[in-house]
């Protein structure tokens, strides 16, 4: 690449992104370095005095029963809720592949739940499905169920993966469908001329080919089952019952803003950040990828 | 292209149909839910059908008794998130054109650690910083302000990436052509630049604003008198006060108000938001 040609200006450049510099040195830097350092203070429990206690916290954090449980509540989560939004778009997005009339009216319909908050996705699902006035928990419990998402800490954890798998379902659908748009139409035919029928076609080429896009959703879910549904978890249950659905993100605000142990929810944060790291990094090696593939 | 039964063809339709159903119908559900009375909603299971009281129910619920209920009229809560909304999108966007600007067509001393340390963010989300970006808020007076609930979140390594991959596929000849007739910087910003991202800034609008109008965490944090709450907030504490004396047919009327705003952006700028959405995860 011949190098760019550019403006001469010495002093605008800076003025350029001081803005944005600013923003994110004050906001992000800075708290995160505040977390980092708290993450090895011990403080008494009125902040008059602290301690520096290296890995002290991260010990305590990582041996306590309460957090590995919040570790196992948001893997069972965020699988689930990856696995139903993922097959339930995936399906609708071959269907729709397969449509030649209507195609634009499914889309528009399809999209709407992206637009709704997280939180409302929740309350609206709570506002169906909570034992005294949800109409399809009256359903359920005419058909003989005993549904109760209030009491029982499994039914809490179902009504959250659907309300959570919603919400994503919109986002999976456009993503398949641009997907499947770029699988080139004449390998299908060719495998249809040799004789594989529609079942076989799927699973042996268009599956295959839609790895990618497959796997790029699968990080997007994961970091929004992880992150983006602290609103989903704090307007349905609350992580309760119990804490049945106390998930990461969540335990980290409860123990910080309502329990006020600063060190401990420093550390879960310091661990959420290489979380966050992790999945950024796998990310990115999948676009890399795809570069390569071309 | 393979020819497809018409038996297919019916079965897709079929499944598309009922997926829409199973996608719409919660949304469907608590429109009809705010057009009917306390009572009906009360006595479940619910009619399937729209009740006669949509009329009733929104006047009442916009002239006052939403305010009954969180104390804060509906006018404000949707002011509020408006603000929010529309300011997070507007800032994100001047700041990020800004930069990206600054880093693709000037040479200067740190260009590359301003941009690591801008692409960087991208691994620090709200949620991994609570409390200390808290603190912050608290110690630049910033709780219960709009500078409080905006500021903080529009700094995007997303949005800079976007501009900065788009200006440089802009050719470098159009620079060379605007230096020769003696454009400065600025010039060519506001009468080149800024007319060729038009619709990278419209798409990414439409994403941005759907991301202010759903934040949740950030002004549960940062706000504590109800008047300066967002809507998406005030629902959650209408329905954690919710008890035997809830007006949950106007509950359900401030629901579909929190709703139908950015639903209306996401259809009708459908071209842009898909645009958006397939473009800012690049």
């Amino acid at each position: 690449m011949t190098p760019r040609v550019v403006f001469p200006n010495k002093f605008l450049p800076y003025l350029l992104v001081a803005p944005q510099l600013a923003i994110t040195l004050i906001f992000f830097y800075w708290p995160a370095g505040q977390a980092l350092y708290q993450s090895m203070l011990k403080e008494d429990p009125f902040g008059l005095r602290s301690k520096f206690v290296w890995f002290d916290n991260f010990k305590r954090v990582l041996s306590d029963p309460s957090y590995l449980n919040s570790i196992k509540v948001t893997i069972v989560f965020s699988v689930a809720t990856a696995a139903v939004a993922m097959c339930v778009a995936l399906l609708l997005a071959v269907m729709a592949d397969k449509v030649v009339r209507g195609k634009g009216f499914y889309r528009t319909l399809m999209i709407w739940p992206y637009a709704v908050a997280p939180a409302i996705a929740g309350m609206l699902f709570l506002f169906l499905f909570n034992p005294s006035i949800g109409s399809l928990a009256v359903l359920l419990r005419r058909a003989g169920i005993p549904w109760d998402p209030v009491l029982n800490g499994n039914h809490a954890m179902i009504l959250l993966v659907i309300a959570a798998a919603w919400k994503q379902i919109s986002y999976n659908f456009l993503f398949f469908v641009a997907g499947l748009q770029a699988i080139p139409k004449t390998l299908i035919e060719a495998a249809a001329i040799d004789g594989a029928g529609e079942t076989k076609r799927f699973w042996t080429i268009v599956f295959p080919l839609l790895a990618p896009t497959t796997f790029f959703l699968l990080v997007i879910n994961t970091t929004y089952a992880f992150f983006d549904t602290f609103g989903i978890v704090h307007a349905v249950t609350g992580g309760g019952p119990g804490k049945s659905t106390e998930t990461l993100v969540y335990k980290v605000y409860n123990d910080g803003f309502v329990n006020l142990i600063l060190g401990s929810s420093a550390a879960q944060s310091v661990i959420l950040m290489v979380i966050v790291i992790a999945l950024t990094a796998i990310q990115f090696r999948y676009v890399e990828k795809k570069v390569h593939y071309g | 292209m393979i020819g497809q039964s018409p038996v297919r063809t019916l079965i897709a339709h079929a499944v598309l149909i009922v997926g829409i159903l199973i996608v719409a119908f919660p949304i469907y559900y608590t429109f009809v839910a705010s057009t009917h009375t306390l009572q009906t909603i009360l006595r479940p299971p619910l009619p399937l059908l729209p009740g006669g009281e949509f009329l009733r129910n929104y006047t009442e619920a916009l002239f006052g008794g939403i305010g009954r209920i969180g104390g804060v009229g509906v006018g404000t809560l949707l002011l509020n998130t408006t603000i929010v909304a529309v300011g997070i999108a507007v800032g994100k966007i001047i700041i990020s054109i800004l930069s990206a600007y600054a880093i693709v067509f000037f040479r200067f001393p740190f260009r590359m650690t301003f941009f690591w340390l801008i692409f960087i963010t991208l691994m620090l989300p709200v949620e991994v910083r609570i409390l200390p970006t808290y603190k912050v808020m608290v110690d630049f007076g910033l709780i219960d302000t709009y500078a409080g609930l905006i500021i903080p979140l529009i700094a995007s390594a997303t949005a800079t990436l976007l501009f900065r991959q788009f200006f440089m596929t802009i050719p470098g000849e159009l620079v060379e052509a605007a230096r020769v007739d003696g454009a400065g910087p600025w010039r060519f910003f506001f009468d080149i630049l800024l007319p060729l991202s038009r619709t990278n800034i419209a798409a990414l609008f439409v994403i941005l604003f759907i991301y202010g109008w759903t934040q949740y965490l950030w002004p549960l944090l940062v706000t504590n008198r109800n008047d300066m709450n967002t809507i998406v907030i005030a629902l959650r504490k209408m329905v954690s006060f919710a008890d035997a004396d809830t007006q949950w047919h106007l509950v359900m009327v401030t629901a579909m108000l929190a709703i139908v705003p950015p639903i209306l952006v996401v259809v009708l700028m459908q071209r842009w938001f898909v645009r958006g959405l397939v473009d800012s995860e690049k």
